[in-house]
């Protein structure tokens, strides 16, 4: 009985037991950082790869799309770390970034976030390609699930994609988040990613906000705002030139 | 007022999204174009407004402050919550496109940035 009324309450109170699962998720990540790493690994990277980890070990017991989310008891994790928090608590990193920093950079941001999903979507649609598929439907859409997992579906559904070529879109699109997130504090040194016009472009060139997020968190969380600001922008700028510009450029070579 | 804080942050976000929307809208296409990034300028240009007209006082920055340290246990709650699963399992297509997207990106940041700064140095150097 005590245990069945601990786990009612657990579940009932859904983002307060998340608030002690991620408490204790950082908690460990921070004593393995100083242990395991003697602190060159930062303990928010290992966090959000314990996260990742954590994921991929609830969508394989459970079968279902929400990572550990989908256990009840661990229900809040979903709303915790959805949408609404996320944004919230990217916006109040904003505060006290440095309005010159980004006037200066601005324009750079701009078109890092063009070219980025330029590019993003042409390697994609060439590994599209490579893998036999001919017809420029489904070549743009898994282009435009290489911008990010949010582009692939919107360009799908409006080109009418078939359903298998979507979530192959949609999967694109979460490797490259997933790979943001742990790669990015990895790669930072030689990039050059240690100040806000660097994260800029960077989060302009990224453009998957999740990835920007946890990678620049991971990295520097002073520089975050600046990436966080550009990469919000992408989605929007893929969701615009996917279906339309890079379509028609796409049908033409393929004929 | 700790609530202040929290209620300027939530006044811009709620901004921001509809903003983005109707940008989305004018664009034509179903989505929020840059929402969050809207409600981030938003944030810094009232912070930076009240700093001369009517200065915010420490326990309103505090509610801000709150949910900007909050931020990486969040990211990590969004890291647990993704389909890793899938990302993982429906076919090398997918890896391939997702990795080779992420290499190029990153082999592109320095060079971007160099591009900006040289241009930008250019200008400066053309002002003085």
């Amino acid at each position: 009985m005590g245990f069945s009324m601990l786990e009612e309450i657990l579940a009932k109170n859904g983002v307060v037991t998340a608030f002690l699962f991620v408490g204790i998720v950082v908690w460990c990540s921070y004593r393995l950082s100083g242990t395991l790493t003697k602190g060159r690994l930062h303990g928010s990277a290992i966090a959000i790869t314990l996260g990742l980890v954590l994921a991929f070990i609830g969508g394989k017991i459970t079968g279902g799309s929400n990572g550990i989310a989908d256990f009840t008891l661990l229900g809040g994790v979903a709303i915790l770390g959805g949408a609404m928090f996320r944004d919230f608590a990217i916006v109040a990193t904003a505060f006290g970034a440095d309005m010159e920093t980004i006037k200066k950079a601005g324009v750079l941001g701009g078109v890092s976030v063009i070219l980025g999903v330029v590019i993003s979507f042409v390697v994609g649609a060439i590994v599209a390609v490579a893998f036999g598929f001919t017809d420029a439907v489904s070549i743009t859409t898994i282009g435009a699930g290489a911008a990010t997992y949010i582009v692939g579906p919107v360009t799908g559904t409006a080109l009418g994609a078939s359903s298998d070529v979507i979530a192959l879109s949609v999967a694109a699109g979460l490797v490259k988040s997933v790979l943001v997130m742990v790669g990015t504090p990895l790669v930072a040194p030689l990039i050059g990613l240690n100040n806000p016009r660097s994260a800029m472009v960077y989060g302009g060139l990224m453009g998957t906000t999740s990835g920007v997020a946890g990678g620049l968190a991971a990295t520097d969380p002073k520089l975050v705002p600046y990436g966080a600001m550009t990469a919000t922008f992408y989605t929007g700028a893929g969701c615009l030139l996917a279906p339309s510009v890079l379509f028609i450029i796409v049908r033409a070579i393929t004929g | 007022m700790v609530v202040y804080g929290v209620a300027l942050l939530s006044l811009c976000l709620l901004l921001g999204t509809y903003l983005g929307n109707v940008l989305g809208y004018l664009m034509g296409i179903d989505a929020n174009v840059g929402g969050v990034g809207i409600a981030m300028l938003l944030l810094i240009i009232l912070s930076n407004l009240s700093s001369k007209k009517f200065a915010m006082k420490p326990m309103t920055e505090s509610g801000i402050h709150f949910w900007s340290a909050m931020y990486i246990p969040i990211v990590v709650a969004m890291a647990a919550k993704q389909n890793v699963v899938a990302a993982l399992s429906s076919g090398w297509l997918a890896v391939i496109a997702g990795v080779a997207a992420v290499l190029v990106s990153f082999a592109l940041v320095p060079v971007i940035t160099r591009i900006g700064s040289s241009s930008s140095n250019a200008t400066s150097a053309k002002e003085s």
